[in-house]
């Protein structure tokens, strides 16, 4: 029979490998799925890997997705690997995003482009802010943080939607639950015309290079990281595992908010009931399939987005079900976790043996 | 494992993933000869697109709106394509879909709800060659109108029938996000019931969604809880109607015919026909003679309609509708005529005045026999 | 008086649906084992439920359909979590996910369909009784069965061996296996058990309480359960109390608007999170208060050769 066995150290091999195996799992899955709903498999894998980038407008509306997905992926990947479960990206998004709307609101039309610096520093701040209230219940009250941070979520959810149904209503929206409008200076700008692409995309990259060092190549980096992998060890070495908590939340916390701010002052432009996307959750999983390594998160970002759009298309042009989108993350993500066990084992064939569990 | 086998795992991952890439290729080349098939000597059809924000299985805003491209399809037979998409989030989203449904070649785009607004306009302004149909909505350009139905014809009607139908004089109304149409609607229907039982009061419980049929359930449950014996709704779905079958009260079906949802409570539904409008939309496009603008439609041109009405409703008050009905049609009776009052007394419109569209655009008070505040007010 | 008797009688219904599946996680979360999927699974058991009354007709099918549901899905997530060792946070998201996905995907052939007549229930003599009949006695089976799924628990877990060994797991996998006990089948059974009743609440909700299917139609119910076994402390009957606080608050609140009262819907609907926010701080940062409550190898994997 099959047998699980520990290795002696984790496959370095796997550590790529599985990724990919987690990926033709979920392509062969799905084109089982697709034939089983009597489409033709071939278009329907067409529309998740092809149509995404066939134009240059379609790059960008894939890069558009992918932004706010790699950014919190970033921010998550330092949690997790300091053994920090913020399960709540998505509220650390929303207040962000909240945030950055409000001072979006204050600007008029003499206002100059400076707000725009604005605008993104209140969405890191009000990420952050959301995410101290983790930090600081995991600190002072040893509360766990995922279920804080995903109660926190949708406290966030309700504080958007008090806003747009209450004092930031737009007084000339007839009453529909929104905000105004953001005025044009406030809008993030875009790299290039013709495509909602903005400068986010940028600063995700940039930020992914940073990262990269950080965890990397820097004394901080590391003891950040020990933290979570051997918290005796840190705590011998003099690591602080409390800075470790707080940084990891922070971080996080202010790169949600980050893409809060980047979403609602780019593709949305107002504040609307509407603006949780799911991105929070999302990013847990492209932070996952990336390895929790920043080369890794831009391509899985950027496979997640492509699961979106091609969703959304197999939708219009092949007239799938919307829903497919999600069946298609959540098989990944599973197909992943699985895979993954094969980093720290192998399978073996043994001769049945009697006993054991 | 040994290095061979490990050697073997990768050599088939790497097949695979070269199977895959070369499937995907293979595919993308047969589509091409494909596109070229149709052809010939008849003009290509007109391609048209539906943005639904619900799915089109909602039983109420949605399946109406569906119901009105099929009656396109059946006018126009092969002289038209039509395609749609569900379940389009009123969100940045909205954007990406409208703007593909434009790439893709469809001169004719519906997007039927109010949170498309600004996407279409955005995508109106980079395909000045697409004509863009807005429901419910206030902003129009060169390329894109709005449209909308005079829902509240409805609500005032089913309030006829509710004023004669309720016990208790208490009235329920589930609404939905208030905005002005609701209001309106909420108010129609206590005006209606008043004009024939000056006694009812209407309670109104928001549950801040179009389509949500655990809350509407809930919501509907608190209504009857709290006396009132006959409901209506503006919201998407049937929960409330089978929340009043459920629980042994009356109901109207709102949007589309829910019948079936509730046979013993169901009072009658308020329709909206959508097909009149969108037939005369494609013709117009069709033939060229498409303008900007904004249309509101009701009985008078088929486009609202009270249907299945019960059979245990008097035959005083069946004749009743249908002089509303043909008062309508006629243009001889208001439902917005004054004098009406708020709640505190104050008069919103003289005696013998008749509303202007501007009027009922932005009516944002409850008449005198509604109960409760207008959230956010 | 007679609507806050009506509205007793609806704060119990609603509390039902989030009482089973919050007891459902308890067991799993006794044995040491989170399960975030819990609204994935929910909404899985729900379709099954609906299409197994819609082509039998039979209440009690759909119930065991959606318990099935519930018990496969978990099983899944139990062997990925317990013997491949996979994080139980990230695998309980998939499933989430998976879930919401899967089941919308296979309801679409669902989403008119209507169920016969829903059948009254009254408990006889104890109905009729003048403002205590409707409040506590017109309900559905489930409603009491809750109640009394909660005595059996307390039964189970406290006074029962196999519960003591259930909670040893939890507390204290290595001396469990240590005395000779096979832990992690222990931790899949327990995390069946838990997702089959996960499932028949589920069930509930597209087959009694709003009988047809939408997707996603169990809206945030399944995250709720998650928040109210921790506000309960793990303890059964604060569970069900729990829940009917929880479930009436939405009751509350359209009850509140009926009679003009105007608190913003938004508070009220952020009202169960933030105070499973509070208890959480208040019981955790008793370090003696949290060993007592928690048990103590929630969310870590269990290795038994390590």
């Amino acid at each position: 029979m099959l047998k699980l066995e520990m290795r002696p150290q984790a496959s370095r091999l796997w550590t790529y490998a599985s990724p990919v195996l987690a990926l033709v799992l979920t392509v062969l899955l799905g084109v089982a799925l697709f034939m089983a709903l009597g489409k033709d498999p071939v278009r329907g894998l067409q529309m998740f890997f092809w149509e995404p980038i066939k134009t240059s407008y379609a790059l960008g509306e894939l890069m558009v997705k992918a932004t706010p997905l790699l950014v919190i992926a970033l921010g998550l990947s330092v949690c997790f690997r300091s053994n920090v479960w913020n399960i709540g990206a998505e509220g650390q998004f929303v207040i962000g995003a909240v945030c950055a709307g409000g001072v979006a609101l204050l600007a008029d039309k003499d206002t100059g482009r400076w707000i725009v610096l604005a605008v993104l520093l209140a969405g890191v701040l009000g990420g952050m802010l959301w995410a101290g209230i983790t930090a600081l219940l995991r600190d002072r009250f040893n509360a766990s943080e995922i279920l804080v941070s995903l109660m926190l979520v949708y406290v966030a959810d309700m504080v958007l939607s008090y806003l747009v149904y209450g004092p930031w209503k737009d007084p000339a929206g007839f009453n529909f639950p929104q905000s105004k409008t953001f005025e044009a200076v406030t809008q993030i700008p875009r790299l290039m015309d013709g495509s909602r692409v903005s400068v986010g995309l940028l600063m995700a990259l940039v930020g992914a290079g940073f990262l990269w060092v950080f965890l990397f190549r820097t004394r901080a980096g590391f003891a950040q990281q020990v933290g979570g992998l051997a918290p005796a060890a840190a705590r011998y070495a003099g690591f602080s595992s409390r800075k470790a908590l707080w940084v990891a939340l922070l971080t996080s916390g202010g790169a949600a908010g980050l893409a809060g701010a980047l979403e609602v002052a780019g593709p949305i432009g107002q504040l609307t009931p509407y603006v949780p996307a799911g991105y929070g959750f999302a990013a847990i999983i492209v932070a996952f399939v990336g390895r929790l390594h920043p080369a890794g998160m831009v391509l899985s970002a950027v496979l997640m987005s492509m699961f979106y759009i091609g969703g959304e298309l197999a939708q219009s042009r092949l007239g799938l079900p919307k829903s497919i989108t999600g069946v298609f993350q959540g098989l990944l993500l599973f197909c992943l976790l699985a895979c993954d066990t094969l980093v720290a084992y192998r399978l073996r064939w043994v001769a049945s043996k009697k006993g054991g569990v | 494992m040994t290095d061979l086998s490990k050697r073997s795992i990768v050599k088939m991952v790497a097949l695979t993933a070269v199977a895959a890439a070369a499937l995907v290729g293979c595919g993308k080349k047969e589509e091409a000869p494909k596109a070229e098939a149709p052809a010939a000597a008849k003009p290509e059809p007109l391609k048209i697109a539906f943005a639904y924000v619900g799915p089109v299985g909602d039983g109420g805003w949605t399946f109406a709106h569906d119901n009105g491209r099929k009656e396109i399809e059946k006018a126009f037979g092969d002289k038209v394509v039509t395609t749609f998409v569900e379940k389009v989030p009123e969100s940045a989203d909205a954007e990406r879909v409208i703007r593909d449904m434009a790439a893709q070649g469809n001169k004719l785009i519906f997007g039927t709800t109010f949170g498309y607004m600004e996407p279409m306009l955005k995508v109106a302004a980079d395909n000045k060659g697409v004509k863009f149909e807005h429901a419910t909505g206030y902003k129009t350009a060169d390329n894109l109108r709005t449209y909308d139905s005079r829902t509240y014809e409805g609500a005032y009607m089913a309030g006829v029938i509710a004023g004669k139908m309720t016990k208790t004089n208490t009235l329920g109304v589930v609404a939905s996000i208030p905005i002005p149409e609701v209001v309106r609607n909420i108010n129609s229907f206590t005006m209606g019931a008043q004009s024939v039982n000056p006694k009812i009061k209407t309670k109104v419980v928001w549950v801040n969604e179009w389509f949500n049929p655990p809350k509407e359930t809930e919501a509907a449950t608190s209504l009857i809880n709290g006396g009132a014996d006959v409901l209506m709704q503006n919201t998407d779905s049937s929960a409330v109607l089978q929340t009043a079958e459920k629980m042994g009260k009356r109901a109207f079906g709102w949007d589309s015919d829910m019948t079936a949802y509730g046979p013993k409570a169901h009072l009658g539904s308020a329709v909206i026909n959508w097909g009149p409008y969108y037939v005369k939309a494609v013709g117009e496009a069709l033939e060229g003679k498409w303008s900007t603008g904004s249309s509101w439609w009701g009985v008078k041109e088929g486009a609202i309609e009270m249907v299945n009405v019960a059979a245990d409703v008097p035959e005083d008050t069946k004749k009743k509708i249908d002089e509303i009905k043909a008062g309508l049609k006629a243009g001889t009776f208001s439902i917005w005529k004054g004098p009406i009052v708020d709640q505190a007394g104050k008069e919103m419109l003289a005696k013998d005045a008749v509303a202007d569209d501007k009027f009922l655009g932005g009516v944002m008070f409850y008449v005198k026999g509604v109960e409760g505040k207008i959230p956010g007010k | 008086m007679e609507s806050y008797a009506l509205l007793i009688a609806a704060t119990l219904n609603a509390g039902t649906v989030l009482a089973i599946a919050a007891l459902g996680l308890l067991i799993n979360e006794k044995a040491g084992v989170v399960n975030l999927g819990a609204e994935g699974l929910m909404l899985c058991a729900a379709i099954a439920g609906f299409a197994a009354v819609v082509h039998t007709g039979n209440d009690w099918l759909g119930f065991a359909a959606g318990m099935g549901a519930g018990a496969v899905l978990a099983a899944i997530f139990g062997v990925l979590v317990i013997w491949l060792g996979t994080n139980q946070y990230a695998t309980g998201l998939a499933l989430s996910l998976f879930g919401v996905g899967f089941s919308a995907f296979v309801g679409i052939g669902y989403v008119k369909e209507i169920l016969p007549d829903r059948p009254h229930f009254a408990v006889p003599y104890l109905a009729d009784i003048p403002l205590v009949g409707p409040a506590l006695f017109k309900q559905h089976p489930l409603v009491y069965g809750a109640m009394l799924l909660v005595l059996a628990l307390i039964w189970f877990l406290y006074r029962s061996r196999t519960g003591l060994v259930l909670r040893a797991v939890g507390e204290s996998p290595a001396s469990a296996h240590a005395l000779g006990y096979p832990v992690r089948r222990i931790r899949l059974a327990a995390v069946v058990a838990g997702g089959a009743l996960c499932g028949l609440a589920g069930a509930y909700i597209s087959v009694i309480y709003t009988p047809l299917w939408v997707e996603g139609m169990v809206a945030g119910k399944g995250w709720i359960a998650l928040a109210l076994t921790t506000f309960a402390t793990w303890r059964p009957a604060r569970v069900l109390l729990g829940a009917y606080l929880f479930g009436g608050v939405t009751m509350l609140q359209f009850h509140l608007q009926g009679v003009g009262v105007q608190v913003p819907s938004q508070l009220l609907t952020a009202l169960p999170y933030i105070a499973t926010i509070v208890v959480l701080a208040l019981i955790s940062r008793n370090p003696t208060w949290i060993r007592v409550n928690m048990p103590a190898s929630l969310g870590k994997p269990f290795y038994p050769g390590s």
